[in-house]
């Protein structure tokens, strides 16, 4: 009771000066939309340094040129979307000192230390980048090039150190350590107390995968771009391949994030249950409806171009006619994961239905279905990408048909234990059913391990059925690529608003209590249009980057005639 | 003999593929999925979405492989170019017309139906909750009366009592949600052996459900009409719990459990002095 009191006084006491107003759109949608373009911004230049270096490795180990000039085009990306992000970061600032003036200080009050130390590997970072960048052409062979190589290892980790620190205020604002309560004298906590909370590494880690997917979709957006752009067969047949690249890394990293998501998930319910049922079962759940739609429309895009692609390379008929059966469980995965449990109804149909659940429907709407469906979907996903992998090759080793027979089994026998606990969680409690969507993921990740281990060993001095003829795709596989990377920008942005709206009139989670006007949480479809603009304003802006990015290379590119293995032309030196 | 050399070659088209198949879905969903024991009618939104989700992967098979996208085309391309397929075309802007217009007008159309709205069936419950001014913390809490397993028959024959003598008339003879007055609800009174009832919830929030009713619903669960009464002004703490007691009974649902120990969960506020 006595803390309610206190909720109340600290209520008015911060009546005067807490709040700033903006015009026109209102102090919480001006923060919102900078803190949102400023995350995809950050997610961008976060995602593209890892698979920069890690093409950059490819290119030195590998001793293979395309894979070098790939990282170098991903890189010049970077540039100018780092200016973007660190603006549209001072804009999130500014704003949030003069809109939230008192709940900024009282940030400050508590992170001030970790956020002297953002300015400076903000700093550490911007060199190193420009390091990166520029040095590219001046130490490009021997021991040079390892230690420009280095750079971009050293730009990754400031990166993630920055990531690290910023995500510490925002997990702080939800899941604040439990002896801190409204009484508080901020400047008593200590800092490294307040950054460890409960869900900072789950988001740490969360964070840090689904940036390299995002990363990914939007390199490969940029890649389909200049793909629909280029005027020549070798422009073509290079942004093919780097669209396929990007859109290989984005698809693989996804398969693991939503381990990552039910980690944080869990971590929530574990700090404050009714904040983890508000997010899954209460208000917030119809986003997840909403994402279910996103991710079907992400493996089905995924799969889609995988399948196109199989017409650019010589071999692939073979495999053709399989692609219809794997469509055929891509959408049945589709239609059960996108079932609500809660269905949106009249009152005629509410009234035949017996209530909002749909006695036959209704068991898709439960998460055994959802699990089995997913995890089915992603087997599936895995499968494709097999077959388009083997599509020109035809193995030698004298044990490829067993090998082929034991990797069918495995495919066999995981989806044979995603469907049998799928199917026996209808009948055990919900504590023990909930432990079943591990051993299903397990099943599905082995198989994903073991069946590229033998696919790797069975392709050793496989014999070529001729080179994949990069560039020889259709415009609507590009398309495709684009419809990735507006839906990964989307769901980061819906669900994104899920993780900081269960705080519902909380700054930080019964802490320190939002006495603004715009305390009462957003309804759903004004937070869609919400997200949607910030999606149209962020996608707008990166089709700026990417024009520049042609602007600045137009001069440097240039035809060599070389097409073997895709990946023609060459950028000379500036 | 003619015949069926021309279903056979329509039935191989790609273009009358996909329309068989979007036709066939249709069916299924709309008129078989209902006649399915213990089924009911699909509601238009659910509907809509399995529609479309089937049309995405037909669009997906006729343009994943440019032979098959080519012949899908040609039906559309030849009704819009070709002189001979004049009335066909004709026909097809009348049709797509009257259709856009029919939509269009059951979109504005003025219906005596409430419309649909989105309602949290299961809100978030409050960490803790007054009942008749005795303050009781929901979270980690087990129902009480089963720290007595000898008792339980007597609390059992207690909470068939007040089921029958207070529940009964909306929640029905089988806890099926079809009591007398069901029908005269808006949303319809729960259904205790649907498992997406109280098999999916601890027996703490079923306590506040009963205890607090429709008016005690939290606005999250806006725009909510729920004629549940807060039974807490009508019935004991005991009495409420030993019903709870009787609708896992007679329900044969398990309730949810609490993943951690009682109390190990809690978020050790909303603890005040008090």
């Amino acid at each position: 009771m006595t803390e309610h009191l206190l909720l109340g006084l600290q209520a008015a006491a911060d009546t005067t000066r807490a709040y700033g107003e903006f015009p026109l759109i209102g102090a919480r949608a001006a923060v919102w939309i900078a803190a949102e373009v400023h995350l995809m911004f950050a997610a961008f230049v976060l995602g593209v340094p890892m698979f920069a270096v890690v093409a950059e490795a490819i290119g030195i180990f590998g001793k293979d040129q395309r894979y070098d000039r790939l990282a170098k085009e991903f890189t010049r990306l970077l540039l100018v979307a780092y200016s973007a992000t660190a603006i549209w970061g001072a804009v999130l600032v500014f704003f949030l000192a003069t809109l939230y003036p008192k709940f900024w200080a009282y940030l400050t009050a508590v992170f001030g230390p970790s956020m002297w130390a953002y300015a400076g590997l903000f700093f550490c970072e911007s060199f190193t980048l420009y390091l990166y960048y520029y040095g590219w052409d001046r130490w490009k062979y021997g021991r040079p090039k390892l230690g420009h190589w280095s750079l971009g290892l050293l730009l990754n980790l400031w990166g993630t150190i920055v990531m690290f620190i910023a995500n510490s205020w925002l997990t702080y604002m939800m899941t604040p350590p439990r002896d801190i309560t409204p009484t508080t004298d901020p400047a008593t906590i200590k800092l490294w107390h307040a950054i460890a909370n409960a869900t900072w590494m789950p988001i740490n880690v969360h964070r840090l995968i689904a940036n390299v997917v995002f990363g990914g979709a939007i390199v490969a957006a940029y890649a389909s771009y200049r793909f629909l752009a280029a005027k020549t067969d070798e422009e073509r047949a290079h942004y093919d391949w780097m669209g396929y690249v990007g859109n290989f890394i984005a698809i693989s990293a996804l398969i693991v994030l939503p381990f990552a998501g039910y980690w944080l998930g869990r971590e929530i319910y574990q700090y404050d249950q009714s904040m983890g049922i508000t997010m899954m079962g209460g208000f917030m759940s119809w986003l997840w409806v909403i994402q279910a739609f996103l991710i079907a429309v992400l493996f089905l895009t995924g799969n889609y171009y995988l399948w196109i692609g199989m017409g650019r390379i010589p071999g692939a008929e073979r495999f053709r006619p399989y692609t219809k059966y794997l469509l055929i469980v891509l959408v049945l995965g589709a239609i059960v994961w996108g079932t609500p449990h809660t269905m949106i109804a009249d009152s005629k149909e509410l009234a035949a239905m017996g209530g909002s659940h749909h006695p036959f429907l209704g068991a898709l709407g439960v998460m055994s279905a959802k699990n089995t469906a997913v995890n089915l979907m992603i087997l599936t996903t895995f499968l494709s990408f097999l077959l388009y992998r083997r599509a020109n090759t035809r193995p030698v080793v004298p044990w490829a048909k067993s090998g082929t027979m034991i990797q069918g089994a495995m495919f066999a026998l995981a989806a044979g234990v995603v469907l049998f606990y799928g199917i026996r969680g209808y009948f055990v409690e919900a504590i023990v059913r909930i432990g079943f969507s591990v051993y299903q993921v397990l099943a599905v990740l082995g198989c994903i391990v073991a069946v590229t281990v033998i696919d790797v060993l069975m392709g050793r001095g496989a014999q070529s059925l001729g080179a994949i003829q990069w560039g020889k795709m259709p415009p609507r596989s590009q398309y495709a690529l684009f419809i990735l990377a507006v839906t990964f920008t989307w769901l980061m942005g819906l669900m994104g608003f899920a993780r900081s709206g269960i705080r519902q009139y909380w700054h930080v989670w019964q802490v320190v209590q939002d006495t603004s006007k715009y305390a009462a949480t957003p309804a759903l479809g004004y937070a869609s249009k919400m997200i949607s603009l910030c999606v149209l304003i962020f996608l707008t802006l990166v089709g700026f980057v990417f024009w520049l990015g042609g602007l600045a290379e137009k001069s440097t590119f240039v035809a060599t005639g070389d097409r073997e293995g895709g990946g023609g032309g060459r950028h000379v030196g500036h | 003999m003619t015949a069926a050399p021309a279903v056979r070659r329509y039935a191989a088209h790609p273009f009358w593929q996909a329309v068989g198949i979007l036709v066939l879905a249709y069916i299924v969903v709309v008129w078989v999925v209902p006649l399915l024991p213990g089924s009911a009618i699909v509601p238009k939104s659910v509907v809509l979405q399995y529609m479309v989700t089937v049309l995405v992967g037909l669009l997906i098979y006729v343009s994943d492989n440019e032979e098959r996208w080519a012949r899908f085309k040609e039906p559309i391309e030849a009704v819009l170019v070709e002189p001979r397929l004049r009335v066909a075309r004709a026909a097809l802007l009348v049709v797509v017309t009257v259709l856009v217009g029919l939509i269009a007008y059951g979109q504005v159309a003025t219906t005596v139906a409430a419309p649909p709205n989105l309602r949290s069936i299961h809100p978030a419950p409050p960490t803790e909750i007054t009942f008749r001014g005795k303050s009781i913390t929901l979270t980690g809490l087990e129902n009480p009366l089963r720290a007595h397993p000898e008792s339980l028959p007597l609390y059992l024959a207690e909470g068939k009592g007040v089921y029958y003598r207070n529940c009964l008339p909306c929640h029905g003879d089988h806890l099926d949600g079809q009591g007398h007055f069901a029908s005269g609800f808006n949303p319809l009174p729960a259904n205790f052996q649907d498992n997406g009832t109280i098999a999916q919830l601890t027996e703490s929030f079923v306590f506040w459900r009963v205890a607090k009713g429709g008016p005690g619903l939290p606005r999250e669960g806006t725009p909510w009409n729920s004629a549940m009464p807060q039974w807490e002004d009508f019935l004991t703490e005991r009495e409420i719990w030993s019903v709870i007691l009787f609708l896992y009974d007679q329900t044969g649902w398990k309730p949810r459990r609490w993943e951690t120990e009682p109390g190990k969960g809690e978020s050790g506020k909303g603890k005040g002095d008090d």
